[in-house]
């Protein structure tokens, strides 16, 4: 007895079938359109990310303070209480090398590879981490446990986003 | 709560673009499910259905539109979708339907048809990811995955080698599946090898996009004994959720798939699982995410199951055979069907019907599992003959 008798279906089609039309297909392209609010808590960050500082948010319940900030815990599900600067150093909790664009596209040889990293931010509760990305850094000498600095734009072209910072490079204490 | 059991299960072959639209992939694996229990659509009583993001078919309503294909036509019929965990979690939603006595009889169908998204359903993985604080880094999901293993290797001290043998494991034997969308065998060096996507993730360490649906026929009690001598009990479902923040979290342990096997097991009487399970199907999207949930699973020791893996303790022989339809690295991945075909394979195993693939010594206990989102998810089931 064996359940080969029950896989049916599921016809492959190679790309010569689509390539050379020898089936039929639509296409379409949809552009999706969005305005999202930023939110109470993510507009003071993105204000404060503006003004090139890191702005969180403490839970005197469980004693954490939240990057990003948030209007209420998670965990304890009550409103959070204050406002709190971090520092915009922190350490990398774990890092990728990534040959893949967003979409799955390689990037072009020669290219830097994209340095994804979560980062957690000092000043914030233990293992409080962010994605963002690392530069200024030989790929081959990332390490995890590395302590990282922000590397803010200009002043003058921050628009308070994630991106007004451009990435976190190695940063050794004095 | 009932005693619900599984008393069919049919699935197509997962392939990496099919010629047949989502309902008509829907429809094979659900009559095929109907015909290994000898069931007419007249005889099933509601319709529990998974599918995963609507964006890969770019039909808003997803459920609605395969409803058809699934035999849902005028009965109550319902969707659920929780990213990568679909597949599992759905056999979850059809057992509530019988367990809680509204209905003797509930089909559970899952498809995907990922080829639909153009020019890769990678790309539609960054609309998953919180708009204002993360994707404006353009993240797509190989990127936190990679995050994650390289977390988890790090913790334990686990090598890419160390990780890619689970691909070469699952995807040879995935070779022994009929459905499976792979024809070769593949060697370490093959793994070790293919293109670096996110290190430490090369691409073989990675399972293939696909094409594919997989369905199971529930029944009550009363309903299994009069169908089959051999029905499948589902015996314990666990499921549970951590926060979307999954920068906050570390992510080298599972916590949230401990949660869920907790519930399970509890449900299910077992106290010691890696001693009492005989098979386990962890989800496997990427090579190490097997061994990442066999310890979320309370199935392998934190830390020490790259020694279990290399001294065969997983192999079909072994003390916990893992993986034995091949996974999702093996047969392939088409999101929600892939979970889908886990519990199919748990079904064919319990009732020694799993062919060449059969494990020996005539397993009684399986539990699989699947995970998704924002690495966040996940959905436990132990099902027992």
């Amino acid at each position: 007895m064996s359940n080969r008798q029950y896989i049916q279906g599921g016809i492959g089609l190679s790309e010569d079938d689509i390539q050379q039309g020898k089936v039929f297909f639509a296409e379409d392209s949809l552009n999706c359109r969005y305005a999202w609010d930023m939110g109470v808590a993510i507009e003071r960050y993105l204000r404060e990310l503006k003004n090139g500082r890191i702005i969180a948010k403490s839970c005197n319940e469980c004693r954490r303070i939240m990057v990003p900030p948030r209007m209420f815990c998670e965990l304890c599900f009550r409103p959070s209480d204050d406002w709190v600067f971090v520092q915009d150093t922190g350490v990398v909790n774990t890092f990728s090398i990534c040959y893949v664009n967003w979409d799955a596209s390689r990037i072009k040889p020669g290219e830097t590879p994209h340095l994804p990293a979560v980062i957690e931010i000092d000043g914030a509760s233990k293992g409080m981490g962010i994605m963002h990305r690392l530069g200024e850094v030989d790929p081959k000498d990332i390490k995890i446990g590395m302590r990282v600095k922000a590397v803010w734009k200009p002043a003058e072209e921050r628009t308070g986003a994630i991106t007004d910072i451009k990435y976190f490079k190695p940063y050794q204490e004095v | 709560m009932r005693k619900v059991a599984v008393i069919g299960a049919g699935m197509t072959k997962f392939v990496r673009r099919a010629l047949e639209t989502p309902k008509e992939l829907s429809f094979e694996a659900t009559k095929a499910a109907l015909d290994s229990c000898g069931l007419r659509l007249e005889d099933i009583e509601c319709v529990a259905h998974g599918s995963a993001p609507d964006a890969f078919d770019g039909v808003h309503q997803k459920g609605e539109y395969l409803a058809d294909g699934c035999g849902g036509w005028n009965k109550p019929t319902m969707r659920v979708f929780v990213g990568g965990a679909t597949g599992v979690h759905a056999i979850i939603h059809g057992w509530y339907h019988v367990a809680s006595g509204m209905f003797d009889t509930c089909l559970v169908v899952c498809e995907e048809k990922m080829s639909n998204a153009m020019p890769h359903a990678q790309g539609f993985f960054l609309t998953i990811f919180d708009h204002t604080t993360e994707r404006a880094l353009q993240p797509n999901l190989l990127w936190i995955f990679a995050l994650e293993k390289n977390r988890y290797m790090q913790r334990y001290g686990y090598t890419k080698e160390d990780m890619a043998l689970v691909a070469v494991k699952n995807k040879n034997q995935g070779l022994k599946h009929p459905a499976s969308q792979f024809k070769d065998p593949v060697t370490l060096e093959d793994i070790l090898n293919s293109e670096v996507m996110a290190y430490p993730v090369n691409r073989l360490d990675v399972s293939p996009v696909s094409d594919g649906a997989a369905a199971v026929v529930l029944a009550s009690e009363k309903v299994a004994k009069r169908l089959t001598d051999k029905p499948v009990w589902v015996e314990g479902v666990g499921w549970s959720l951590d926060t979307a923040y999954w920068g906050t979290r570390d992510l080298y342990y599972p916590r949230y798939t401990e949660h869920a096997a907790r519930m399970a097991y509890k449900m299910a009487g077992i106290r010691e699982p890696h001693k009492q399970i005989n098979i386990a199907e962890p989800y496997d999207p990427f090579g190490y995410k097997a061994l990442h949930h066999m310890e979320g699973l309370l199935l392998s020791p934190r830390g020490k199951t790259v020694q279990l893996l290399r001294d065969g303790y997983f192999d079909m022989d072994g003390n916990l055979p893992m993986c034995p339809s091949g996974g999702l690295l093996g047969v392939g991945n088409p999101i929600a069907a892939a979970g889908m075909m886990k519990i199919c394979e748990l079904f064919w195993q319990l009732r020694g019907e799993a062919g060449e693939r059969q494990v020996p010594g005539n397993p009684k206990l399986g539990v699989a599992q699947a995970w998704g989102d924002l690495m966040q998810v996940s959905s436990v089931v132990v099902m027992g003959s």
